[in-house]
This record gives C-alpha cells, sequence and structure tokens, in this order.
C-alpha cells in the first residue's frame, strides 16, 4: 500500500466513527489548548524580559562589587564569615539579609583596570537628591541614577539624556511627568525641572536640568530617573560637600565596561578571573537570571498539568482504537489475506491515532492562540496598561509546531497498543470472528 | 498436461492443533496436486478439515508438517513479504459472508486488493470499472455496498477477487447465503471465469450438487482425503 493511501485511509477512518473520534479529539484539544496558554504566558513574559534586559543593561557591562568572604574561608558560602580588617566592610547592609557588601576604594578601581579585557571601570556613585521641582511647585522624592551608555530605554516621549552633553539633563519617570505639572508626555520634553539636594551639613542647594524624554514604564528597570553625566557630576559636588576625603574614597561598587566582542565563553573567563582577585563581576542579565529562573519554574508547574490532561487524553486514544479495532477486526483479516504485511497494518492504526493527535492538537493550538489574543488585548487595556510592550502571552512558532509535534508523537506512542494488537492479528481467526 | 507444474501441490500435509492431552488431528497426510486451469471442489462436512485445507493452500496458515508449493516453489522458504504479495497477485478470495466495508462505495471496496498492491488512483479506478462491468454491476459502483442485495454483494465479492487478476480463486463455500436461483447465477459466473479466463478455481462446500460441477472433486473425513486425491 502506497504511503498516501495508507494517510488517506487513516482519515477515512476515524471518521466512521464520529461521535467517538470528535470526543477522542476533544480531550486531545483541552491539553493542547491547556499547554499553549501555558507555554504562551512564559514565552509572552520571558519575550519581555529579555526586552527588558536589553533595555537596562548594555551586554557589555559587568557590575562589579568586592566579594565578602575572604579567600581563606572554607565550607559553605553562607557560613558566618570571619572577620578581615584587610577588608572594608559596609556599615548597612545593601544587598540581600546575610551579604555584607564590600566597598571599593580607588586601589581596587586602578587594580581593575589593569584586568586584562576590560576597557574602563568607573567606581558606581550614587547622588540622593531630596526633592525635584516642576510648574506646579509641588515638590516630589525622586530617586536618580545616571545613564549608563549603550542602554536602550524605550521612550514614552523624547530622547534619553546624553552623556557627552554639557547642560544638565534629566529624563522623568512617566508617573512624574503630570504631577510635576505637564500636560502630556510630549509637552514635559524641553521643559526645565529643579532638583534640590543636600550635602553633608544638611544644607539644600538647587539644580537646575532640562527635560530630554519620558521613559515607558519598565518591569524591572530602574524606576528613577535617568541623569547624564554632567548633571550626575553636579550633583555629586554638592552632596560631596562636608565629607571626609577617606569616606569619599569608598563605593560600593563599579561599573566596567569590557570587550564588547567577547564571547560567552570570554565572559565566564573574565569573571572567574575578577573572583580570583577578589571581586564578584556580574553583568545585567546575570542579575536577571534569578528573575527568569522564578518564573519559569512557574511557568513548567503549569505546563506539568497540561501534560497531565495529555495523558488522560493519550489514553482516550488507546481506548478509541482498541475498539476500532475490536469492530473492524474482520476488515483487517480481510486485508491481511489480500497480502497487506503486518507494517503497514500497524503504521494504518498508528496514522490514526497520529491524526487523532494531529485535530487536538492544531484546533486546540489554533482556540488558545486565538483566546490568548483576546486576553492580550483585554490585558493590555486593563490590569496591564501601563506596562507598554509586555504581551502577557507569546505563541512564537516554534513552540506552538513543538507542540503539536509533541503531542502527535504521544498519541502514536498511545496507538503503538492498538496497532500492534491489530498487526497481530491472524487472518483465518480475524475472518472467523463474528 | 502431466508435465505442467501444478499450481498447487501438497505432500505429506499434516496439520495439529493444540498439545498434550486436547490433540487434535485437523488434517493428515493429504497429497493433491492442483493443475492450472483446474475446477477443484473440496467437500465435507463442518469440521471435516475442509476449511483448514483451503486455509493452508491459501497460504493464509502454515501445514504442521509437510509442504505446499505454489508453481512448484515450496512456500515455507518463501519470506512472509514474498507470501503477501503472493497472496495479493495471485489469489483471489470469495466468501460467503462477503466481508465488504458496508461504509465504503461498491467501487472502493473492489478496489481494495490494488490499493494494497500499491496501484495508483487512476488505475484502480479503471481496472475497479473493468471488472464491475464484468459483474453487470457498473452502474452500482458509486453506491454503498451495504444498499446493495446478497447476489449483488456476492458479485462484488468476485470482482474484488477478479480485480488483481488471479490465477487461483478460492470461493469459501460462495452460494451458502444466497437463494438458490441468485446461488445458481454466482455460480455460473464462477465455471464461466474458470472456463473463459482458465482461472483456477478451488471451492469448499458441503453442496454435493456445487461439487458435482467442478472438474474434480476432493472430498474429505475427519481430515483425511477419502476421495479423489
Amino acid at each position: 500500500m502506497k504511503l498516501t493511501d495508507i494517510l488517506k485511509t487513516a482519515s477515512e477512518n476515524i471518521w466512521q466513527s464520529k461521535l467517538r473520534t470528535f470526543l477522542t479529539i476533544i480531550a486531545i484539544f483541552i491539553g493542547a489548548f491547556t499547554l499553549t496558554l501555558t507555554t504562551g504566558i512564559g514565552a509572552g513574559i520571558s519575550q519581555y524580559i529579555d526586552g527588558q534586559v536589553s533595555s537596562i543593561g548594555a551586554k557589555n557591562v559587568l557590575l562589579i562589587s568586592g566579594k565578602a568572604q575572604s579567600s581563606t574561608t572554607t565550607g559553605n558560602s553562607t557560613d558566618p564569615q570571619k572577620y578581615d580588617p584587610n577588608k572594608l566592610t559596609s556599615a548597612q547592609r545593601q544587598g540581600p539579609p546575610g551579604d555584607t557588601v564590600v566597598l571599593l576604594t580607588d586601589t581596587d578601581i586602578q587594580k581593575l583596570k589593569s584586568v586584562p579585557g576590560i576597557v574602563d571601570v568607573r567606581p558606581q556613585q550614587s547622588v540622593s537628591p531630596s526633592y525635584i521641582l516642576g510648574p506646579s511647585g509641588q515638590k516630589y522624592i525622586l530617586s536618580v541614577s545616571e545613564y549608563i551608555d549603550g542602554t536602550n530605554v524605550a521612550m514614552n516621549s523624547g530622547v534619553i539624556p546624553s552623556n557627552t552633553a554639557t547642560t544638565t539633563q534629566i529624563a522623568v519617570p512617566y508617573n512624574y511627568s503630570s504631577v510635576l505639572g505637564f500636560a502630556s508626555y510630549a509637552d514635559a520634553v524641553g521643559k526645565t525641572v529643579t532638583i534640590g539636594i543636600s550635602d553633608a551639613n544638611g544644607l539644600i542647594s538647587e539644580v537646575s536640568a532640562t527635560i530630554t524624554g519620558v521613559p515607558q514604564k519598565s518591569l524591572i528597570g530602574s524606576a528613577g530617573a535617568s541623569i547624564n553625566t554632567e548633571l550626575f557630576n553636579k550633583l555629586y559636588a554638592i552632596q560631596s560637600v562636608g565629607l571626609s576625603a577617606n569616606s569619599l574614597n569608598k563605593f560600593n561598587g563599579a561599573i566596567a565596561h569590557f570587550d564588547a566582542s567577547y564571547t560567552d565563553a570570554q565572559i565566564t573567563d573574565l569573571k572567574s578571573r575578577l573572583d580570583k582577585d577578589g571581586y564578584t563581576g556580574e553583568t545585567y542579565a546575570d542579575r536577571i537570571a534569578t528573575v527568569k529562573q522564578v518564573i519559569s519554574a512557574i511557568v513548567i508547574v503549569f505546563d506539568a498539568f497540561a501534560v497531565i490532561a495529555l495523558l488522560a487524553a493519550s489514553f482516550g486514544v488507546i481506548n478509541t482504537l482498541l475498539m476500532s479495532v475490536q469492530e473492524r477486526t474482520k476488515e483487517i483479516g480481510l486485508m491481511k489475506a489480500m497480502g497487506m504485511g503486518r507494517s503497514q497494518i500497524f503504521f494504518l492504526f498508528s496514522s490514526e491515532a497520529v491524526l487523532l493527535g494531529f485535530w487536538g492538537s492544531f484546533l486546540g493550538v489554533l482556540a488558545a492562540m486565538g483566546v490568548g489574543q483576546i486576553i492580550n488585548r483585554v490585558a493590555t487595556h486593563g490590569f496591564l496598561k501601563d506596562f507598554e510592550g509586555l504581551h502577557l502571552l507569546a505563541f512564537p512558532i516554534t513552540n506552538v509546531l513543538y507542540i503539536i509535534i509533541g503531542i502527535m508523537f504521544i498519541a502514536f506512542l498511545a496507538g503503538t497498543l492498538p496497532a500492534r494488537r491489530a498487526s497481530g492479528l491472524n487472518p483465518i481467526d480475524a475472518l472467523r470472528y463474528e | 498436461m502431466s508435465t505442467q507444474t501444478p499450481v498447487l501441490a501438497t505432500e505429506h500435509l499434516k496439520k495439529i492443533y493444540g498439545k498434550g492431552e486436547s490433540i487434535f488431528t485437523a488434517l493428515e497426510s493429504i497429497n493433491i496436486e492442483i493443475k492450472k486451469g483446474e475446477s477443484i471442489a473440496i467437500l465435507g462436512k463442518s469440521g471435516s478439515g475442509k476449511s483448514t485445507l483451503m486455509h493452508i493452500l491459501a497460504l493464509l496458515d502454515t501445514p504442521t508438517e509437510g509442504v505446499v508449493s505454489v508453481d512448484g516453489t515450496d512456500a515455507s522458504k518463501l519470506s512472509v513479504k514474498k507470501l503477501d504479495i503472493l497472496r495479493n497477485k495471485q489469489f483471489g478470495f470469495v466468501f460467503q459472508q462477503f466481508f465488504l466495508n458496508a461504509n465504503q462505495t461498491v467501487l472502493e471496496n473492489v478496489i481494495l486488493p490494488l490499493k494494497i498492491a500499491g496501484v495508483s488512483a487512476k488505475e484502480r479506478t479503471k481496472r475497479g470499472m473493468e471488472v464491475l462491468k464484468s459483474v453487470e454491476l457498473e452502474e452500482k459502483a458509486q453506491n454503498k455496498a451495504n444498499d446493495l442485495s446478497g447476489g449483488q454483494k456476492q458479485r462484488v465479492v468476485i470482482a474484488r477477487a477478479l480485480v488483481n487478476e488471479p490465477q487461483v480463486i478460492f470461493a469459501d463455500e460462495p452460494t451458502g447465503n444466497l437463494d438458490s436461483v441468485t446461488g445458481a447465477a454466482i455460480q455460473k459466473m464462477l465455471f464461466t471465469l474458470n472456463k473463459e479466463r482458465g482461472i483456477t478455481l478451488i471451492i469448499v462446500t458441503h453442496d454435493h450438487e456445487l461439487a458435482a460441477k467442478c472438474d474434480r472433486l476432493l472430498e474429505i473425513h475427519d481430515g483425511t482425503l477419502v476421495k479423489g486425491a
């Protein structure tokens, strides 16, 4: 029998018992539908995170901090660490509980600059303004950070501040735009705001800055305003008034750019070299890895439920085909008497199983994609309104194909039992069968 | 004629079912030769072993001992695949219970052996229509097999047996389910094929009248040939 004839015959056969086939397909449909939705959520969120990662950090940036544990420490890294007077530790805890932040000094910065592969190193300094003041006349608390070159930021309006500019520039967060007294995001661009910052003695000075743009809301990016180097330096100078030289020479960490042509293996090597020197280097992708892990763990749990539904459906396939073999015993016997081989009979029944799998999964995936579109539309106009660019569900073609092929394979496995039974029938017994 | 290789021959054929206490000898030392173009009746009561003999001759079953040869070739030496091809190309089957697929059309039922053989769809339809014409059922080609009368169904079965242009047609009680008038018409059709096309006809029956119309009669009783070896 020709391959196309077997497939055609299989297709005709499954529709000979319409209700039974329909119910079996429904069972597979439910599994496929669920699996597509759950993987769709996973894909949607991880696509968004990947987009966010590229928005918060340039790829060739390492965030460097001092390693808390001394090189002599043995045992588990969560064990209490021995005190080492040669290492500076921060008075307040900056990291997660249990972590002690080791501060860096100018010596460290010089040392880091000599590490092969590192292009430039800047101490990570922070400024804490007291308030921001706009045309509305009301002062608001604001956190700011210096814009790191190479970072992509999705904008509602305008552009990101330029570090090469000689004027003070700021990009205010989207939710500050209206409270500062601007009619719209576009209206804010080009306007001037005033930033107040206090020195070590508590004396507040004001600096004015031009708004270059309003970024979009971001799930994991910084919630504060981005400022350019010029503004940062001015604010830092005011903040440093009255501080001792010693305390100025302490940094929470450093930001380093490394060779942009580095491969993943080279980055890993760079990180391990830094580790040997007593520093921890992290890319933005490393920082975000934990978030991704949590999300994929949740998605895996969802997927597991869908797979359970599919397992139940596969028993439906077995049942349907066993009944079909029973009903068609004579037909199978006749075909064998007429010279149809065992393998062809096996193939015919497996094809029926695979076709059931195909229709169930194809329709399930299609329905899930339709429902996904509706959910996305509702969500982006509803509870996810502020998260520009977030589609809760995404259906990359490869995912969809994997699901369909995977379910067809499960159906094939389910079909092997009935197919073996059919192919093993003795034609004489089958033809005598009443 | 005697120099010609027999289309089917058996030597010391023996078939035993079961083991130990429940052992049952269905066939015992059967030696037959069937020449090309002969019409043979295998006559016997139910349980005599006539169906077992037909199944072994049609290569649907294997003997416990002895040899079955087709055109001089020992069938036990052939691979399963070769046996399948042999049955598909050389043999046609006519059964008492028809074994038609009720949901398919007459034409689809008739062309099943061609489909199994891997003949193209166009060629299948052409040959299927030709053979339906020869059994005078070409107008019924697109009807569902279920909508036909008993006699028409048996003609469809004959058409199906003929479609591969076989050397041998095995007919198991071909008129058993039919009234005498229809049965006579089917018999006439089978003997015409035997005479005009030289197809070897092997009819299994308990009907003495039908058996008498054949060239040769093999009567079987309790697994042994009592007449016609």
